[in-house]
């Protein structure tokens, strides 16, 4: 269970996201969408505990992880140093959740070698490897072509259901709100408030 | 004169030299440091005076002599002994420095000014008051190259600070990476290219004032026998002199640090 109750956060005079309230339980997945440059990633950033700047309290469940916009790998690790080392998961299971995710054998690539399908996929498996309680998706599926994202949803719900964390999803896709989401919100207004649907 | 002109902090640094021109290939350097000879040799034979402008034909004998001698070698470890206590002192202190800088806004803002009368200070002037406060002593004598080097090596060690990648900063925060695994995976090998610059610009810093502090105040080491050269008005010596300590410091750049630098970059060559 990750509990958010927002009175406001702002950069410098410019207010961001106004009074809001969220609670997610374990294997709920809650949809965020908003028109761009609503605030959707300044609120997953607070919900993730990257950025504590904000006015209001977070309740987090614990090991939380976040699937980002762009991957995120650290391109000097090896795919399997990517997985093991922001987790603490060991190699034996880095090599189970990469497997998982369809990048068994590339273990030992590094990023620079990988499409971003699949780098996308090594930030799935690292953040399931983390073993989440909460788990962030950021627009974790923007720029790819349609099949590769068909595919990757399959996955990511197949996950979600093995795992049941709380999970936070932004995204402008209807085809993957409607796929993943238990319950939609949307984030409209300045500063943005938090409209349930 | 001496090596004492501090050279400007070098631009974004290179990571790897350009690749070289088709054609000779892996020979051109030698063919290069050959027709150098040749164009010094050319000059010493048209000025036709072996005492104040001696050719190879003049320096390499007493190079040899100096080598088979065991005296030079000598020299060459003392002098080379004490760049490397240098180096290492100012590569660690300047990276935390750099580091700390970097990493703070308001240390930052507090101390650059600090750093720029640091870095402006003329290297004579260091030595000659380490000399004064240490003493005529090898402590005095490290610790005035280190301190010339030190605001050189932080400077480039910030801006790499100031470059990281945030969204790489900002995972490590989502994930709660320990602070200690941060700096290892995640800012170390982003300092990697600055810290190669600052290593190279570094070694060709420090031993150059590493001569001037030993021809100022030690009695062993290349720069303390060329202060010899030069009472004895002995061109020939000081040349031999420094070439065999080019020689050595061209061995560290290219057995020790540009295997160094592809090895620390091997992932981008495989991507």
């Amino acid at each position: 269970m990750i509990r958010l109750d927002l009175r406001g956060k702002s950069f410098g005079a410019t207010a961001i996201l106004g009074p809001l309230s969220l609670a997610v339980a374990p294997g709920e997945v809650l949809g965020i969408e908003g028109p761009s440059g609503a605030g959707k990633s300044t609120l997953l950033r607070i919900l993730a505990g990257v950025d504590t700047r904000f006015d209001g309290d977070l309740h987090p469940a614990g090991r939380s992880a976040m699937v980002f916009q762009s991957p995120t790998l650290m391109p000097w690790r090896r795919v399997i140093d990517n997985v093991t080392l922001p987790t603490g998961a060991t190699g034996a299971e880095a090599r189970g959740w990469l497997a998982r995710v369809g990048l068994a054998g590339m273990e030992q690539h590094w990023p620079g070698q990988l499409s971003l399908g699949q780098a996308r996929r090594v930030g799935l498996a690292r953040a399931f490897a983390a073993r989440p309680e909460v788990l962030i998706l950021d627009e974790p599926f923007v720029s790819l072509d349609q099949e590769r994202v068909e595919d990757l949803l399959d996955l990511t719900a197949a996950l979600i259901a093995e795992t049941r964390p709380a999970v936070i999803l932004a995204s402008h896709s209807e085809a993957e709100l409607a796929r993943l989401t238990t319950r939609r919100a949307r984030l409209e207004g300045r500063p943005a408030r938090l409209l349930s649907r | 004169m001496l090596g004492l002109a501090r050279p400007a902090a070098p631009p974004a640094p290179a990571l790897t030299a350009p690749p070289p021109a088709s054609g000779a290939g892996p020979l051109r350097p030698v063919l290069s440091v050959l027709a150098l000879i040749g164009v010094w040799a050319a000059g010493a034979a048209l000025l036709d005076d072996p005492l104040r402008a001696p050719g190879p034909a003049q320096v390499l004998p007493a190079l040899w002599e100096g080598l088979a001698s065991g005296r030079m070698w000598a020299d060459l470890g003392a002098t080379l002994g004490r760049v490397a206590a240098a180096f290492v002192l100012a590569m660690g202190l300047g990276t935390a420095l750099g580091i700390g800088l970097g990493l703070s806004r308001r240390a930052n803002d507090w101390l650059d000014p600090w750093l720029t009368v640091w870095n402006n200070i003329p290297a004579l002037v260091l030595i000659v008051l380490c000399y004064l406060w240490i003493g005529l002593n090898e402590t005095a004598a490290i610790a005035a190259v280190a301190l010339n080097k030190v605001p050189l090596v932080a400077v480039i060690l910030r801006e790499g600070v100031q470059a990281r990648d945030p969204a790489l900063a900002e995972m490590a925060r989502a994930f709660r990476m320990a602070p200690l695994a941060r700096l290892r995976h995640i800012l170390l090998p982003q300092l990697v290219p600055h810290l190669l610059a600052a290593a190279r610009a570094g070694v060709s810093l420090i031993w150059k004032i590493v001569l001037v502090v030993e021809f100022l105040g030690r009695s062993n080491g290349i720069g303390f026998r060329i202060h010899l050269n030069f009472q004895m008005f002995d061109i020939t010596g000081v040349l031999a002199n420094a070439l065999a300590f080019v020689a050595v410091m061209l061995a560290v750049e290219w057995l020790v640090l540009a295997p160094l630098a592809r090895r620390a970059t091997g992932w981008r060559a495989a991507a």
